[in-house]
């Protein structure tokens, strides 16, 4: 497989035909602005088919890295990619979710090729995320990725775009700042920038002093906690989510659906990549601070979103609920929990890309997302009331959709550790079914008494042609979710043993017994 | 076989959920009520003919799989299993037919047989299932099709507010049964039932600390597993969305919210026995919030106007009595209670609707009266549906060891039975409430028959004239469920708890030794004589003051309605339930959620880190302030040049 250049032509790809797109593609006229959408959906499209091969040519039973490609690049530095079974969901994720958000933009009239561009570069540096195996390469393209959705949100979003973008952007690359000085210094203490060697390489867990305070965990800790920052922020975890709200309520559907489904899992992806194989005892010593955190965020955004009266707002703080049970179940770090963070944010993908497509198509009909504007579109849009009671009952994690399987089983993971993190968790099974039903009550269901809303007219082809591939992975996965289990249950299976040896080590050598006699001592 | 049987009705679902506008909805109305038909009969076939000693599983797909956890989809081979297909397809199978005739006149009839199908398919997938999993898919698919079809009406405001709070209040119970579930997979490392089952004597040595709180671990599992039980069974203090929920068309009613749904929280007891048995404070619970229950339900049920309301009290109060049963350990009496129930009750709420529809959905019963005339065939169902849910018969008397009686009486009378063997405070509580229940159940039936049927009408001049009887589709579905109620206790009184009750369970439920020679069912039928007719004498009193309250002195009810104003107004707003829970859960999550938005959210996290990002770079938050969204392109590109310059700095620093 070494001489296979696969991964890099589907990552770049995208890339090409947004060069070709700019470079080539004149005027602004009708006929333009439909050449460039027809190639951005054929240019995405063929990412998708591209991508296949890898679904096919994986062997899921090795736990290693497949598809690996490795070359010198400028200045000394390495290329390296390549995918495990952690990161090859991701990417079909990205290539799967493109072709649909670039059709569900077909309405779009303002600075067209750009758009299309935008959306093109965006996603290679989406999949250069998942497919680096290279540090700085990684890094490159983790902030790179900010840039496009910046502008894509700063200028196609709503009214408030520019408050929104400054928005995330700010708080996403002041995270980021913090990884970056761990990244040098990880380079300095392994002497390489290679993922591969570095996930091999065990950074020191001895206690250090720091200003009159004794850190256990030393070195593993500060790298950790800078690695958190960054991760954190792109979840988003609580209490530094408070960007995804406005960027989402201001972000164009297409911005949306790709912050949502895509976005979000680079922070999980990175914390699963990075934080738990790299600095597993440091991750033994934060356990008990990302339970507390993603309790609360389970429970705060919970009730907050009880209380919203813009869909995409509701729909955006729900999103930061269920990430809270990924980050529960990626630092419970056993097999149930790994597995069902995996699952989680695959799955959260289709039902959040598909909630916020939903939003999309009565926004595109009506040009508002008040709650209060709506009601009763049951009447009218049959279709529409199916679909949307399909995405809500996924949404709030019924079995027999994949809503349920990442939510149980992270749960499961997570009990072993904590059953208190879990009591708390488990609350959002309530209050995610309260939210959920209410918005559908009060957008879906009801007579349909205002006037405005008298001539709606139900889903179009084009709107049910896009949702119906998240239809069927919604309800597939969620009755075989062997589907992708079975992806990346060996990788994940190495990733847990390799924190259980490493931890088993730690204890051994006395690391972790600091930290328990500190918690003991707080408590 | 029993593959078909589970998967027959999800077929008739899709079939005639997306096929309608093909088929036509004549069509999707036959082909699921036939596929009903056909589960049916075959749930009776492999009822008579199942070896319950030789329990089987049949696996048809892998589910979750995660290192330990196994959970396939499966079917569960024994007594128990067919026991609840026969009781969920055989009703389903005649609402089916009921509802052909009942939503006559609506306009979404596919869409209604399509949640009524896929209802049953759930409850199916519940009651076969072979692993706690697959139990809780059942759970929760059938509380969405509760909630569809709750709120099937969905233009009326009432019934999606019902429809939410079914939902939402049964999550509370999913709630626990998810943590038992999660708690017996730490425990056992398995959700398979078997490998639960044969953990259980282990961890009942065990102990588990759960909040701090250090408890016996089974101890511990078995109650977050009935805290489940009591969301989709509507025990007190998870009962408010009962009554609420009919707000859903009749048929529903009768389906979910009498005969199937809410007993799956009672069959899951007894499935669980092998656990249950090692917890006996757990199961004291049980019983002593069984009987509470139906003593509660009973009282609220005194005074309700809705024909509906009152119906549906009286199922939380009849599910009562299976859970105190349960609870005494008596599974076999639980069970037993739940299929005589499952007809009679049905019977009741069809004839109810069957009454409603006759009188152009009107509900109130002080608007009705005289009816018998109008409605003979229903009129006779009703009656005897309440003969049998008051528990008539002959006490003391056996023929072929077996009690002569209507089914209630049959099987209720050794629920209660059962309670006052197991003694102790809170046995001779439960048998003490359930017995004073009895009087309620006995003088709300006959209340609603009398107001009802018999007397003078209240009704309109108008509707009373044009009250009719029901079409055929309608009303056979009652005959058939009337033999039921009739004979279902007696026909089957030597399996489930007769002298055939060993060999007829088979392995299926556990009754560990007490130290008893008898088991709990033989023992329960020596208590003493009086003990024994103690509950029967209560139903006849209750009964009688019916006769004198609604027939003899029909101007009493409204007399004592106004001497005792509190109790009246206390008991007709159910104990206050709602507005308590309004009061301390509803309005402080909204509360918490408005304040954690615009105080947490809003002051001071944003205003933090907004604060400090943006005060650290003051000029941006001026920049901020006017920009276009062509200057956004400036802004890219200076970060493009910082990336640039990024890789020239580690170009430059890690070049070899």
């Amino acid at each position: 497989m070494a001489d296979s250049n696969l991964l890099t032509l589907v990552t770049f790809f995208p890339l090409i035909a947004a060069l070709v797109l700019v470079v080539f593609l004149r005027g602004e006229d009708e006929a333009a602005n439909l050449n460039a959408k027809r190639l951005a959906l054929l240019a995405t499209s063929a990412t998708f088919l591209l991508s296949i091969p890898l679904l096919t040519g994986f062997d899921p039973g090795d736990p290693g890295f497949q598809f690996v490609e490795q070359g010198a690049w400028i200045g000394g530095l390495e290329y390296r990619m390549g995918v495990d079974g952690i990161s090859l969901p991701f990417v079909l994720l990205t290539t799967f979710f493109f072709p649909l958000t670039i059709y569900a933009s077909w309405g779009v009239t303002h600075r067209v090729k750009e758009y299309m561009a935008a959306f093109m570069v965006l996603e290679t540096l989406i999949l250069g995320v998942f497919t680096s195996l290279d540090m700085i390469l990684f890094y490159l393209f983790f902030e790179g990725g900010l840039i496009p959705m910046f502008l894509i949100i700063g200028i196609w979003g709503g009214k408030e775009r520019i408050y929104a973008a400054f928005k995330f952007f700010l708080y996403t690359l002041l995270g980021s700042l913090l990884m970056l000085v761990a990244m040098v210094y990880m380079y300095y203490d392994a002497g390489t920038t290679d993922m591969a060697q570095l996930l091999r390489h065990s950074f020191s867990a001895e206690p250090m002093e720091m200003l009159g305070y004794t850190i256990p965990g030393g070195v593993q800790t500060l790298l950790w906690l800078a690695f958190f920052a960054s991760f954190a922020v792109k979840m988003p975890m609580w209490p530094v989510h408070t960007w995804l709200p406005d960027a989402h309520v201001q972000a164009p559907t297409a911005g949306s659906v790709i912050l949502a489904a895509i976005l979000l899992k680079m922070g999980g992806y990175g914390f699963l990549r990075f934080s738990l194989p790299m600095f597993p005892v440091a991750s033994e010593i934060m356990v008990g601070f990302v339970f507390f955190v993603s309790v609360v965020a389970i429970i705060y955004t919970s009730l907050v979103a009880l209380t919203q009266e813009d869909i995409k707002k509701l729909i955006a703080y729900s999103s930061v609920a269920h990430m809270g049970f990924v980050t529960l179940g990626i630092f419970a770090a056993n097999q149930q929990g790994v597995d069902g963070a995996m699952f989680q944010m695959i799955s959260h993908g289709f039902i959040s890309g598909a909630l916020f497509l939903c939003v999309g198509v009565v926004y595109d009909r009506m040009h508002t997302r008040e709650i209060a504007a709506y009601g009763g579109l049951a009447n009218r849009m049959p279709i529409y009331a199916t679909v949307m009671m399909l995405f809500t009952m996924a949404n709030v994690g019924l079995p027999g959709t994949s809503g349920f399987v990442g939510e149980f089983l992270t749960m499961m993971g997570a009990f072993q550790v904590s059953s208190l993190a879990v009591f708390g968790a488990a609350t959002g099974v309530i209050l995610s079914a309260a939210y959920a039903l209410w918005l559908y009550r009060r957008v879906v269901f009801g007579d349909l008494i205002k006037q405005s809303l008298a001539a709606i007219k139900d889903m179009n082809a084009r709107e049910t042609v896009v949702i119906a591939p998240l239809v069927v992975a919604t309800i597939l996965f969620g009755v075989y979710p062997s589907l992708a289990l079975d992806l990346f249950a060996v990788s994940v299976e190495a990733l847990v043993d390799g924190v259980e040896t490493a931890r088993e080590a730690a204890l051994a050598d006395g690391l972790l017994q600091l930290a328990a006699e500190m918690a003991t001592e707080g408590n | 076989m029993y593959t078909a049987i589970l998967l027959l009705p999800l077929l008739g679902a899709l079939i005639a959920g997306f096929t309608h506008r093909w088929i036509g909805e004549q069509a999707a109305m036959v082909i699921t009520t036939g596929l009903l038909f056909v589960c049916a009969l075959f749930s009776w076939i492999v009822h008579l003919s199942l070896d319950p000693l030789d329990p089987d599983r049949i696996v048809l797909m892998s589910w979750i799989v995660s290192g330990e956890l196994q959970a396939d989809w499966a079917i569960r081979v024994d007594r128990l299993t067919t026991i609840m297909l026969v009781v969920v397809t055989s009703v389903s199978a005649l609402v089916h037919l009921y509802s052909i005739g009942y939503m006559e006149e609506d306009t979404a009839k596919p869409r209604f047989f399509a949640y009524l199908s896929f209802f049953t398919f759930a409850m199916l997938a519940l009651v076969t299932g072979d692993t706690l999993l697959q139990i809780f898919f059942g759970w929760e698919g059938v509380g969405v099709a509760s909630y569809l079809l709750i709120g099937f009406w969905f233009k009326k405001s009432s019934a999606n507010a019902a429809a939410m709070k079914a939902f939402i209040v049964n999550r509370v119970g999913d709630f626990g049964f998810l943590l038992g579930m999660f708690l017996l997979f730490g425990l056992a490392g398995s959700i398979q039932l078997d490998d639960v089952f044969a953990a259980a004597p282990d961890l009942a040595a065990q102990s588990y600390s759960f909040l701090g709180i250090e408890a016996n671990a089974v101890e511990l599992a078995c109650v977050l597993l009935f805290i489940g039980a009591m969301g989709k069974s509507a025990q007190l203090f998870l009962h408010t969305w009962l009554p609420d929920a009919m707000e859903g068309p009749t048929p529903v009613s009768a389906l979910i919210h009498a005969a199937t749904m809410v007993t799956a929280g009672v069959f899951l007891v007894c499935r669980m026995s092998p656990v249950f048995e090692y917890a006996p404070m757990a199961l004291t619970l049980v019983m002593v919030v069984g009987a509470s229950t139906a003593l509660f339900a009973g009282s609220v049920g005194l005074v309700q106007q809705d024909i509906k309301r009152v119906i549906a009290y009286s199922t939380c109060s009849q599910l009562g009595y299976m859970f105190a049963a349960a609870g005494a350990g008596a599974y076999e009496a639980a069970m037993f209670h739940l299929y005589t129930h499952a007809f009679f009750k049905a019977l009741l709420f069809l004839g109810a609707g069957s009454v409603i529809h006759g009188m152009h959905h009107e509900q109130n019963m002080f608007k009705m009266g005289g009816l018998a005339k109008k409605l003979p065939l229903t009129h006779m169902g009703m009656l005897l549906g309440t003969l049998a849910i008051t528990g008539v018969g002959i006490p003391f008397l056996y023929i072929l060891h077996t009690p002569i009686g209507f089914a209630g009486f049959v099987s209720k009378e050794n629920v209660i039975w059962t309670t006052y063997l197991r003694g102790g405070e809170a046995g001779i509580y439960a048998y003490m409430l359930l017995s004073l229940a009895a009087i309620f159940t006995a003088f709300y039936s006959w209340r609603l028959m009398y107001l009802t049927f018999y007397g003078e009408t209240r009704a309109d001049h108008h509707t009373y004239d044009h009250a009719h009887e029901s079409p055929w589709t309608m009303t056979a579905p009652l005959v058939i469920l009337s033999a039921g109620a009739v004979l279902a206790g007696m026909e089957f009184y030597p399996d489930f708890i007769g002298h055939h009750e060993n060999e007829w369970w088979g392995p299926a439920l556990l009754n560990l030794p007490r130290g008893e020679t008898l088991s709990i069912i033989d023992a329960a039928k020596h208590i003493p004589p009086l003990a024994q007719f103690f509950p029967f004498a209560c139903m006849l009193l209750g009964a009688f003051m019916a006769w004198v309250f609604y027939w003899r002195y029909p101007h009493l009810p409204a007399a004592m309605a106004e001497r005792h104003e509190f109790l009246y107004k206390f008991l007709l707003n159910k104990w206050y339930f709602d507005e308590l829970y309004q009061f301390i859960f509803v309005r402080p999550a909204m509360w918490m959620g408005r304040m954690l938005w615009k105080l947490g959210d809003g002051a001071t996290i944003d205003g933090i880190i907004n604060g400090l990002s943006m005060g650290l770079v003051p000029r941006l938050t001026r920049f901020a302030g006017r920009v276009q969204s062509g200057y956004l392109f400036h802004y890219a590109f200076v970060m493009l040049i910082g990336i640039a310059g990024l890789i020239t700095w580690f170009s430059v620093a890690g070049g070899h």
